[in-house]
């Protein structure tokens, strides 16, 4: 008896707070990203051939003001294990240990810690990258754009292998060390 | 009327009959392997021994239209029908299956860089539904140009231990052109 009016009481709040969190999202900030209109796409190359491999989720929020551009912050964290081949059977090898070990570093992210203003709509964001664990100082030159209502920001990032123990050694020669991240972020807008 | 195949017409069916026995080797090999850097090597090389096949049967191809093969030794007419059907088919499917195959690795997302060295222009874009269906008509065409092989080669031991006739040793003649 108990159990059962617990469970109605818990139905009874459940629309509610269901209600309350939706209305928390559409009131998401303008910097929070927008997944649907964002892309972070990671190109390997092996053996010359480059290939794409796409991070299907992440978030983040991005705080711009064009009129202040030094003052921008970023906050980005990818699921790791979203990282998305082409092709189910690379899919799973890319999750293993030697690679991301996605089961103990699920998440890879990017902090700002400095920002600064560039020519127009270019901003460089100095920040630490984790990947797998591991932590590195990166800066990437982003182009700011205005889409719509939203702003969009642009950019690649090179990321070695080595240096976050991204595949094992002996795929050295078949792989090459250095992939190129490029990504395409964009706020949720007003 | 000629009796002898060209130097060039000799030299270019054993060249490309090494290569696509290797690429089917490989082919056969890859598919099973497990994922690994040789894996990988594997359909590379795999793609370039193809695009190579390709390009020597379009000069296979004019090459045979400028100078006829030798005209057929005398057989049967149900033989000369099924010879000029299994060549037909021969020629046909080397064209096609490296095609099959270069569509199959751009529909995955992978372009074809030639040697590791030159990049070729992806004949489709990627497309996963695309890739699928190619798949399966690129391995099924492993299978047809294996047995359109086999019989060619079935039909060049007949005719060479049992015929006892010239059909074999006109390929391995080194003619003057």
């Amino acid at each position: 008896m108990i159990r059962t009016s617990i469970l109605r009481t818990s139905i009874q709040w459940a629309l509610p707070i269901a209600c309350a969190t939706l209305a928390l999202v559409a009131q998401a900030a303008d910097g929070d990203i927008n997944l649907p209109k964002s892309s972070i796409v990671a190109t390997i190359r092996q053996e010359n051939v480059p290939v794409e491999a796409t991070f299907k989720s992440f978030s983040g929020t991005i705080v711009y003001d064009a009129a202040k551009p030094a003052a921008t912050s970023a906050a980005v964290t990818i699921e790791v294990s979203s990282l998305d081949m082409g092709d189910e059977s690379y899919n799973a090898e890319v999750r293993k240990a030697a690679w991301f070990d996605s089961s103990h570093f699920p998440q890879a992210t990017f902090r700002s810690t400095a920002v600064k203003a560039g020519a127009a709509g270019h901003i460089d964001a100095t920040g630490i990258l984790t990947i797998k664990g591991k932590m590195q100082t990166v800066t990437v030159p982003i182009s700011v754009q205005r889409v719509g209502d939203a702003t969009s920001f642009d950019g690649s990032l090179e990321v070695s292998r080595k240096v976050f123990g991204i595949g094992d050694p002996s795929w050295d020669d078949v792989l090459d060390d250095k992939v190129q991240v490029r990504f395409h972020l964009q706020g949720a807008g007003s | 009327m000629t009796t002898a195949y060209t130097r060039t017409a000799v030299a270019l069916h054993w060249l490309v009959a090494a290569l696509v026995i290797t690429a089917l080797t490989l082919g056969w090999t890859m598919t099973d392997m497990v994922f690994s850097p040789l894996k990988l090597r594997l359909f590379n090389w795999h793609k370039w021994v193809g695009v190579t096949v390709l390009a020597l049967m379009l000069v296979r191809t004019f090459w045979r239209l400028a100078h006829p093969p030798p005209v057929p030794l005398p057989m049967p007419a149900w033989q000369r029908l099924f010879t000029r059907v299994v060549h037909g088919l021969l020629y046909v499917m080397l064209l096609v299956q490296p095609l099959t195959g270069w569509i199959f690795s751009n529909a995955e997302g992978f372009p074809i860089v030639y040697l590791g060295l030159i990049p070729l222009p992806n004949l489709v874009s990627k497309d996963k539904a695309l890739g699928e269906i190619v798949k399966e008509i690129h391995t099924a065409g492993g299978w047809v140009l294996a047995v359109a092989i086999g019989l060619h080669l079935l039909a060049a031991i007949k005719h060479h231990y049992y015929d006892r006739d010239e059909t074999l040793g006109r390929m391995l003649r080194w003619q003057a052109n």
